[in-house]
């Protein structure tokens, strides 16, 4: 699915990564691990065309990523640091918009998919008045929304509680299993069969 | 799963900025109280008789319009870049400058359309003879369109700096200046007996041209400044 072949990375003057190459392939999950700084975000955004300070390639179902930015998008769904959830609007209305970029989903599967994530009775709350585990989940509703494709998610556990740990793992578990791909950067220990890891930066 | 197509994208992304606007009074509420204050302080500052404020009215209304269009414009893509919303939008599979025109358009609607609806009110308060109301409404229509979309591609490019002050007001004055000639200029020429026409289709015309490129040159400046 994704390829990315001797990537080097230089940012405010300092390497991040070097030769850097690995291949994601339909049904497997990636946790990339390093220390703070060590370029997991970067890589991420690299990845998804919103960086572009990088040399190397990068190939999607064989082609090169670059010449194909439509079907990446369609393929791809990229939840970052940043969560895109608007503050002032609710799930519903933030989920509802975020939908139509992609796949339009009606309400009903957009109350089911906040259901599922835990958020049933907040559908129309203000995401403001929400708590940080509560919004970072409405982000997460969207994996529910979206078919099939590569899943790339920029420390995704940070606010959750355990049960939305398991929550997430099992949903990244049931999408590896369903044919899709997960690229993932967390601290948090993942317990996944069949997990690879990548570790940027010089191990100390 | 239907498919998705640009026309709801697009529809989508007006309804939520509006959306968000109407939560959010006070971005809408700001720049149309700013633009009350501004020509209101004109009688009282420079003098109430009629026959002075006719001269300087089309002017004081259409800098004013300006000025409280550079207060409106700071809030533009700043919450959607804080909270990732403008990552999204690069990421989808619908063609940028349509959904940044979907913004534009929500921009107008609650920052332009409500100052264009009281001007003939600050008209009347300003002695502006009757013949020059109708060209100043159809100079605001057309014009302010222009800044706001000219505006918006500054916006973009200034988005990732973190303070960025003055540098938007820099940027758009300069562009914008031409509309303020033209728009008073017809108000002028309307009100000397001429026809406005000649400088309504100069601002229709710049109103077109912004049309087509400036939304295409927003998603260009996001794209870098989200880099």
């Amino acid at each position: 699915m994704l390829e990315v072949r001797a990537l080097n990375c230089e940012r405010n003057d300092r390497l991040l990564f070097r030769d850097l190459a690995f291949i994601l392939e339909a049904g497997q999950v990636l946790q990339v691990k390093g220390g703070n700084g060590s370029g997991k975000t970067t890589l991420l955004r690299i990845i998804c065309g919103l960086n572009d300070s990088y040399s190397g390639e990068l190939f999607w179902h064989g082609a090169p990523l670059g010449e194909q930015r439509d079907a990446v998008c369609a393929g791809l769904l990229y939840i970052g640091h940043r969560v895109a959830v608007n503050r002032v609007l609710t799930p519903l209305e933030n989920l509802r918009w975020s939908s139509r970029l992609h796949h339009p989903a009606d309400d009903g599967r957009i109350r089911e998919a906040l259901g599922q994530i835990g958020l049933a009775g907040y559908e129309d709350s203000p995401c403001h008045s929400l708590s940080a585990g509560q919004y970072q989940r409405v982000s997460l509703a969207r994996l529910l929304l979206r078919g099939g494709g590569l899943w790339v998610l920029d420390e995704p556990f940070t606010t959750l509680d355990t049960h939305g740990v398991t929550l997430l793992e099992n949903l990244v578990r049931r999408h590896a299993e369903s044919g899709g791909a997960v690229l993932i950067t967390t601290h948090h220990k993942l317990v996944l069969p069949g997990l690879r890891t990548l570790t940027l930066g010089v191990a100390e | 799963m239907s498919q998705a197509s640009a026309g709801a994208a697009f529809l989508a992304t007006l309804k939520r900025d509006l959306l968000i606007s109407l939560k959010r009074r006070n971005d809408i509420l700001n720049p149309f109280m700013f633009f009350i204050i501004v020509v209101s302080l004109f009688p009282i500052g420079i003098s109430p008789e009629s026959a002075m404020l006719r001269q300087i009215a089309a002017g004081v209304i259409w800098i004013a319009v300006l000025l409280a269009s550079m207060l409106s414009m700071d809030s533009l893509y700043r919450s959607d870049y804080e909270d990732g919303t403008l990552e999204q939008l690069l990421l989808s599979s619908m063609p940028l400058y349509l959904l940044v025109f979907a913004k534009n358009i929500a921009h107008w609607l609650v920052s332009g359309l409500p100052v264009i609806v009281v001007s003939p009110l600050l008209a009347y308060m300003l002695a502006l003879p009757a013949e020059g109301y109708l060209t100043l409404v159809a100079s605001l229509l057309l014009g302010t369109p222009v800044v706001g979309m000219l505006g918006s591609i500054a916006v973009a490019l200034t988005v990732g700096l973190g303070s960025r002050g003055l540098i938007l007001a820099v940027i758009t004055v300069p562009m914008s200046v031409p509309v303020l000639i033209f728009g008073t200029l017809a108000v002028q020429n309307a009100l000397a007996g001429g026809s406005p026409l000649g400088y309504l289709a100069l601002l229709g015309a710049m109103l077109a041209l912004t049309i087509s490129l400036a939304p295409v040159a927003t998603a260009a400046a996001l794209r870098i400044s989200v880099n």
